[in-house]
């Protein structure tokens, strides 16, 4: 909403520049999105002239050179292009050092080899019309050298407000003067709407009818209006009209645009003589009925929308736009001016499916009140008159009538200290509530308010008087104080804890944290080489193919961002990502009683070298397989939950280097090198892996209870065992420990060794490192050698294991 | 020439050989030459008992005093060139020690978006509030219906929120916990729910993806005045303690009165930096818009009146947070899809 401050003073006329303004708004609930200036810069330099003489310039067929005075003592000799300027016309005169709207500064030139002293200004270079064809023409009563501002509006400030949904009475220039009174204490003039030329009762000459329902059409008025002369607007109407943003069209169609920017209540002028047969009906338009709108397009509708029609059909598209048909034009001497009141939603459906908004069907679709529409019927019947010369005829056809009976609501005292938590006087909380228009009257516990019919349909419960009361007293003049609280809340939950010391985890690991998109493409599944990706829930609106559906794993984030940190040259990829996945079984179905699982998981990928290469390393390791189980131990080490690998899984993965991730026996996850050919989907040629594991499947930790480690000291030593190479480093520990017990409380292997010619084929050497400890004593080297005895026996029997030589 | 004179002369020539010795193996050798096994000094020691009984005492005291003084010396001497050695090798061991060091293990970050996220719940988690989560693939109920939004409410069109069924959308605010919370708990209750949040937008300040904090207090006295000093301490907590909040009146279907608190800009002076210029990052005007507020409608108390919220007796208020604007007004960062670009040498900036 576009608000002149020259055109706002006629109403109300604080003594404030603009940007002290519009805190003040800001402050009190109408937000000022921006100030904008418009018009010329600054006013000097600017002034009437009179064209004394007119004559061609003699090296150019196009240009005359004039003398005016502008009110020195010689006239000025002033070049000007226009063909329509001529001796004898009263002017507007840019002087040099004038500065243009567009922030030139006139400057004294030559022409063609003649000099002009100054600019005869057209309405274009003024904004105060798009009419560039010739120079601006003002009335002959004016005096040369007055300043030009005091005879046609050359420059304002406009304040540029965002009206919220709720206040659609302040989308027009005389409601926000309203706002503006109340929020300043400045004077509010009275409605421009109150001396009404017009008369009520029946309308000769026009028959109208309305077949929609009552809720789709609350009111539709019209008047008519003879001895129209078309023409153009005075210059003040149209500087007006450009400044709130609209351009000036012909003198009719400017004053239903006024009108509309004064009063918020939209209009709409027929040409009467081509309203065939006299008569208007207001219809549900039928499914697939055409209509050409006046921005000539043709519209198609459908049964929810409504019409008005004459005798030969649709004329115009009920509250957006009028018809081509019976467009006001340079011939019409006669005019319906027609004001009414239609459905918000409706409107705004409409509106929508047409891909067809204007000024009125932005108003409309907030919700105007019956009542405006008579604001905007005198107000235009007077700018008729007064503008196209018109004369109005007796009587308006009104069907609807006022809307509801006005609602009084009570307003307790002490309701209002209890929500804002300080008090206000009810002396101060009446001046608010009449500032901008309420009735009140006094009560025993407050006040009884009486809402006005502009606001009916924001104001309806005691809570949303307060909501005014508070906005106008001043929100920010509140205490700043602390709920007494009686919270017994206590802090993060232990799955919540648990979640951040996961990421805290891989963190410390080197690892960065990503934050991926939920969405996904449909193709992921076919790029991971899944024969089927699973349910996947797609969104029926996407913004894009390649964001049309729901991940159901982490990997394609992790993926895709690897990638594009790849590209652009890192060589280490470290990445982790804490985050949803969302998953449904019968993806199709789902609905507000069937929604989705969305299962929080972490995901890591590696790749590249593990370090940064250094002088003193310079080829260290790169990710792999045993790099991803080594970060997510050290994630499980950290959340202090045990976790073993199972089956190798998963098309997506290197068959022979990634498993499953178990925990208490169910699978939550995966580890493993991405398979080569899913990794050159991403562009990579090197080894990726990476781990995705359900957190929110992970059980939450006991307290680890104490155990005494003693301070004996305990034994080392290395054992080289010789296998088949079948057994697996992890049924050998387990051999390892549970034959150890109970001295052996740690075994771990350090070297794997193959040699099929001193070995012999399918056999390897594993070395492991064996500690042995008693918490109550000094192992003795008998003892230990003793229980190496058992673990060499166990070895031989459950593995067919022996033990190297010369260990 | 007596015993003693040999012993002496001994001594004298071992002296000399002590102070000759130029490292420890030289020295080495000497001891091996004066008081070895197979050392004249030792064996006229050991060949003290077959002196005559007059002579025994004189030459073993001198030969025992002779030993001991070399030994003495010896240890001395060995003590001077081990110093002497050792501050050689260390010299030999010098290093370039402008060399680069070696790497500690790479440290990861935590996205700017979880860090600013913690620190928002702990924040609220130190007022005494408790963090709860909820559902990102909503009901059309709970997002928009349960808050008070009119059938015909902007936000619920095609063009701005992403739905996944005619009843099932993608939450566009974390407001639906709102509700949610408030069926599973009688007041009082105080929650934060951070969380995803989507709008189908997508420009230089707009991802069709980003977080938010929702805020909840209900309680029988919980006032506007309580909402302004909540969110102040909030503002200290995470700008800086200089911070001044400001309530600026506006319009939300949840809450009523609704306000936008703005924060004063942590940058500048009323609008100028330091060195008299247009602040750029709250544009000159001295407030950031930090978040929307109000107290919490009686229709939206209305849906779980049979909670215990009957909205004649409890009332309170309720907030809602974008965690990216603060987290880019906090660390300076302009462009919001930086957020979601995850680039490396962006994300390892925020320690």
């Amino acid at each position: 909403m576009r608000v002149p401050l020259e055109w706002l003073h006629e109403y109300c006329r604080p003594d404030m520049d603009a940007q002290t303004l519009a805190q003040r708004l800001a402050l009190t609930g109408t937000e000022v999105e921006r100030i904008e200036h418009h018009g010329v810069a600054a006013l000097e330099n600017f002034v009437v002239g009179h064209v004394l003489d007119r004559h061609k310039h003699p090296d150019a067929d196009r240009l005359n050179v004039c003398m005016v005075d502008i009110g020195g003592s010689t006239p000025a000799q002033i070049v000007c292009g226009a063909p329509n300027v001529a001796a004898g016309q009263t002017v507007g005169v840019a002087r040099p050092g004038a500065v243009m709207p567009d922030g030139t500064k006139l400057k004294r030139a030559k022409l063609r080899g003649v000099e002009s002293q100054g600019m005869i200004l057209s309405e274009r270079e003024l904004q105060i019309s798009d009419e560039h064809n010739g120079i601006m023409v003002l009335a002959q009563d004016h005096v040369p050298g007055t300043p030009l501002h005091e005879v046609v509006q050359i420059s304002t400030d406009v304040l540029v407000l965002e009206v919220t949904p709720n206040r659609p009475d302040c989308l027009g220039i005389y409601g926000v003067a309203r706002e503006v009174a109340a929020s300043t204490g400045a004077q509010l003039q009275p409605p421009p709407w109150e001396q009404d030329p017009g008369s009520f009762g029946p309308l000769d000459g026009l028959e109208l009818t309305i077949e929609a329902e009552h809720e789709l059409c609350p009111r539709f008025t019209a008047r008519i209006l003879d001895n129209v002369r078309i023409g153009e607007s005075p210059l003040w109407m149209k500087a007006r009209l450009m400044a709130a943003g609209q351009r000036p069209i012909s003198n009719v169609v400017d004053v239903t645009n006024y009108v509309m920017l004064l009063t918020g209540q939209p209009m709409h002028a027929f040409d009467y003589q081509r309203v065939a047969g006299r008569r208007l009906n207001v219809r549900n338009a039928r499914d697939g009925e055409h209509v050409r709108t006046l921005d000539e397009q043709d519209r198609k509708l459908d049964q929810q929308m409504l019409v008005i029609e004459d005798a030969d059909g649709p004329t115009s598209i009920a509250g957006v736009m009028g018809g081509a048909r019976s467009e006001v034009n340079d011939t019409t001497t006669t005019l319906i001016s027609e004001a009414a009141t239609w459905n918000g939603p409706n409107i705004q459906r409409t509106s929508l499916r047409l891909a067809l908004r204007s000024e009125a069907s932005g108003r409309y679709e907030k919700g105007l009140q019956p009542e405006q529409a008579l604001w905007a019927q005198a107000l235009a019947t007077r700018l008729f008159m007064d503008v196209c010369g018109a004369t109005v005829r007796p009587g308006t056809i009104d069907l609807g009538g006022a809307g509801p009976e006005a609602v009084t609501i009570r307003l307790r005292d002490s309701r209002i200290e209890r929500l804002l938590g300080m008090a206000i006087p009810r002396e101060r909380t009446r001046r608010h509530l009449q500032a901008i228009g309420f009735n009140v009257e006094d009560a025993a516990d407050g006040l009884d308010v009486t809402v006005p019919d502009f606001r009916r349909a924001d104001i309806t419960r005691e809570a949303d008087l307060i909501e005014e009361v508070a906005r106008l007293d001043g929100v920010d003049n509140l205490p700043a104080t602390l709920p007494t609280s009686r919270n017994t809340e206590r802090g993060l939950t232990a799955r919540q804890q648990q979640f951040r010391r996961a990421s805290d985890a891989l963190a410390a690991q080197g690892l960065h944290e990503m934050i991926g998109w939920s969405f996904t493409s449909p193709d992921l599944g076919a790029r991971l080489h899944l024969l089927d990706g699973g349910p996947l829930l797609t969104l029926a609106n996407p913004m894009s193919s390649e964001h049309s559906q729901l991940r159901t794993r982490l990997l394609g984030s992790l993926l895709d961002v690897a990638q594009r940190n790849r590209a652009r040259g890192v060589g280490r990829i470290a990445l982790f990502e804490s985050g949803r996945v969302y998953l449904h079984k019968q993806a199709r179905n789902v609905s507000a009683e069937n929604l989705p699982q969305e299962p929080h998981r972490i995901g890591a990928i590696l790749a590249g070298p593990v370090r940064r290469a250094t002088w003193r390393e310079q080829a260290p390791q790169t990710a792999d397989f045993f790099t991803a189980k080594g970060v997510l131990g050290a994630l499980f080490s950290t959340l202090g939950i045990d976790w073993e690998l199972g089956e190798r899984m998963g098309r997506f993965l290197h068959p022979g280097r990634s498993a499953e991730v178990m925990v208490d026996g169910r699978q939550i996850g995966w580890v493993g090198e991405i398979h080569p050919a899913v990794a050159a989907e991403w562009d990579f040629e090197d080894t990726v892996a990476g781990f995705e594991i359900e957190l929110s499947a992970l059980p939450l930790p006991g307290v680890p209870t104490f155990t005494d480690v003693g301070s004996y000291p305990e034994v080392h030593e290395d054992l080289a065992v010789l296998l088949p190479e079948r057994v697996t480093a992890r049924e050998l520990i387990e051999v390892l420990m549970r034959s150890g017990r109970p001295l052996l409380v740690g075994a771990e292997v350090f070297d794997v060794y193959r040699d099929p010619v001193r070995l012999g084929p399918d056999r390897k050497s594993v070395a492991v490192r064996l500690d042995y400890r008693a918490n109550d004593r000094t192992l003795t080297d008998e003892e230990v050698v003793r229980q190496r005895q058992f673990i060499v026996n166990a070895l031989a029997q459950e593995l067919e294991a022996t033990i190297r030589a010369g260990q | 020439m007596s015993m003693e004179n040999r012993i002496t002369e001994l001594q004298q020539e071992a002296e000399a050989a002590i102070a000759a010795a130029s490292s420890t193996a030289a020295l080495e050798d000497v001891r091996v030459r004066f008081l070895g096994r197979k050392a004249e000094l030792p064996n006229l020691l050991r060949g003290v008992s077959e002196l005559p009984v007059e002579q025994r005492g004189a030459v073993g005291k001198a030969a025992n005093q002779a030993r001991r003084a070399l030994e003495a010396q010896l240890e001395e001497r060995a003590g001077e060139l081990a110093v002497a050695e050792l501050t050689a090798r260390l010299e030999q061991d010098r290093v370039d020690i402008t060399l680069p060091a070696d790497p500690l293990p790479a440290v990861g970050r935590l996205h700017l978006i979880t860090q600013t996220w913690r620190q928002i719940e702990d924040i609220f988690i130190a007022l005494g509030y408790r963090v709860a989560e909820g559902p990102e693939v909503e009901s059309v109920y709970y997002n928009f219906d349960a808050l008070n939004h009119e059938p015909t409410h902007p936000a619920r069109a095609w063009t701005d929120t992403f739905y996944l069924a005619d009843d099932v959308l993608l939450r566009t605010h974390t407001s639906p916990m709102q509700v949610r919370s408030m069926e599973l708990q009688e007041p009082p209750i105080f929650i934060i729910v951070p969380g995803r949040v989507y709008r189908r937008d997508s420009d230089v300040t707009h991802t069709p993806q980003f977080h938010q904090v929702e805020g909840l207090a209900v309680d029988e006295n919980i006032t506007l005045a309580d909402l302004k000093g909540t969110l102040q301490t909030f503002a200290r907590a995470m700008f800086g303690d200089d911070r001044e909040i400001r309530l600026r009146p506006h319009f939300f279907p949840f809450t009523e009165p609704s306000v936008e608190v703005d924060v004063s800009c942590f940058n500048c002076s009323a609008g100028l930096t330091a060195t008299g210029e247009r602040c750029g990052i709250c544009k000159g005007t001295g407030w950031l818009e930090i978040l929307g507020s109000g107290m919490v409608d009686p229709n939206v108390l209305g849906h779980v009146a049979g909670n215990g919220y009957d909205p004649e007796r409890v009332q309170g208020f309720a907030f809602g947070m974008g965690i990216e604007r603060i987290a880019m007004l906090k660390y300076g960062v302009t462009d919001l899809r930086l957020l979601y670009d995850n680039d490396v040498r962006f994300l390892e900036q925020f320690a």
